[in-house]
């Protein structure tokens, strides 16, 4: 098996976890209500450690320690999606892109769990769990604010069709996409779309917004070659602001 | 003198959860196994959530209780090959969660296919189940927010996971 297939696969994985873990993170002390403030703030510790989890198997792989990997590294190095890195918003775009998100999460661990590469699947029975909360919260908001009032579902209607096409850009190919199918390693971004578009279809069908038809949007990728938008430079020396003024301190 | 590996579970007993002081790491099902070889002791955990924050503080903790024992060579590491669930927390366990006033999650059931498990916890003070879900987030990562329409009053419970 290619090391550097299941290393690309891990650091696109972590990346996107921390960088809307960070994201996530932004909203303590300043939620809509105070149960989505505490909602958000649990799902930046879930996915912050989370990406630790990954990058400690990174390390393993004889990548460096999980913090250096996190908090040294400038935007260009970054696997993540760009629509993780994307301003918060409103709560109506974070909800959103939460629902996105974290739905197409779940079914990659979930396929995850199946793969040949042992430690990857042990841990994603593991996160796989986690994430059932997560996306339960995210699946019970949209249902209710899609369904509620006409600002409500303009607003979700607007950020929804502001969000797809960099939904869309999670999906972005592998170089090494045919090596980790043939070698059960993942089962590709392709089929995780496919089942990602059933669910997210189901759930949307359950209230008044509308799903655009995705073969007419652009996908907004880049990401996962470390090709980011303006937004990504910023929120990554804001989170390693402290860790840089002395790399060595112990906590 | 040498131990066994039973009596590092006993002396284990004394390592309490940091978040709930009521409850051990032996009853809350977090460790997963122990040996001893010679002077060495190894011990496997494996975390309740896998971003939980106690987790440096439990090792720490384990490691001072059992050089208080005289036991200086001990290794521990985390996996996640026998994955924590919320079945792996001991009968007296779940009894000492509810003393503590968190209710215990529910045993056995698959959380998902039942969402009534989360929308109807049983209340840790009148052990009823007139109760709603506020939040399945809670203080911490490992608890949710429900409220008891009997009691008039809110609780927390160890999620089920």
């Amino acid at each position: 098996m290619n090391d550097l297939a299941i290393k690309e696969l891990l650091y696109k994985m972590a990346d996107d976890q921390l960088i809307l873990g960070h994201r996530n993170s932004e909203w303590t002390g300043f939620g809509p209500l105070l149960e989505e403030d505490i909602a958000f703030s649990s799902m930046a510790q879930d996915k912050v450690g989370q990406s630790y989890a990954l990058y400690t198997i990174l390390h393993s792989l004889g990548e460096q320690e999980p913090d250096t990997v996190a908090f040294t590294r400038n935007a260009e190095q970054f696997h993540n999606s760009i629509f993780t890195e994307l301003p918060n918003g409103e709560y109506d775009f974070s909800l959103i892109r939460h629902f996105l998100y974290d739905t197409a999460e779940i079914m990659r661990f979930d396929m995850l769990t199946e793969s040949s590469f042992q430690p990857l699947a042990e841990l994603a029975v593991k996160v796989r769990a986690e994430l059932r909360y997560h996306t339960l919260h995210a699946n019970t908001w949209v249902k209710q604010l899609g369904s509620a009032t006409e600002e409500s579902v303009a607003r979700l209607q607007k950020s929804l069709e502001h969000a797809l096409p960099y939904a869309l850009g999670m999906f972005e190919e592998s170089p090494y996409e045919k090596e980790l199918i043939e070698t059960g390693v993942f089962a590709g971004e392709k089929k995780l779309q496919e089942k990602w578009l059933v669910k997210i279809s189901a759930i949307i069908n359950e209230t008044r917004l509308q799903l655009p038809d995705l073969s007419t949007l652009q996908p907004v990728s880049g990401g996962r070659i470390g090709k980011h938008s303006e937004h990504l430079q910023p929120l990554l020396n804001e989170m390693s602001e402290v860790f840089r003024i002395d790399p060595t301190a112990e906590w | 003198m040498m131990r066994s590996s039973e009596d590092i579970y006993t002396l284990l007993e004394e390592v309490k959860d940091p978040e709930i002081p009521v409850l051990s790491l032996v009853d809350l099902g977090v460790i997963t196994n122990v040996s001893v070889e010679n002077n060495q002791v190894n011990i496997e955990m494996t975390p309740t959530f896998v971003g939980c924050p106690a987790l440096d503080m439990m090792k720490q903790d384990i490691k001072d209780v059992l050089a208080k024992n005289g036991m200086n060579h001990v290794s521990i590491s985390v996996s996640f090959k026998e994955p924590w669930t919320s079945d792996k927390i001991s009968e007296k366990g779940r009894k000492a969660l509810k003393q503590f006033g968190l209710a215990p999650p529910p045993v056995g059931k698959n959380l998902f296919s039942d969402i009534d498990v989360l929308e109807h916890a049983a209340c840790p003070r009148c052990g009823g189940s007139n109760t709603s879900l506020k939040n399945p987030f809670g203080p911490t990562l490992c608890r949710s927010i429900h409220y008891c329409e009997d009691c008039r009053e809110a609780f927390e419970q160890f999620k089920p996971l």
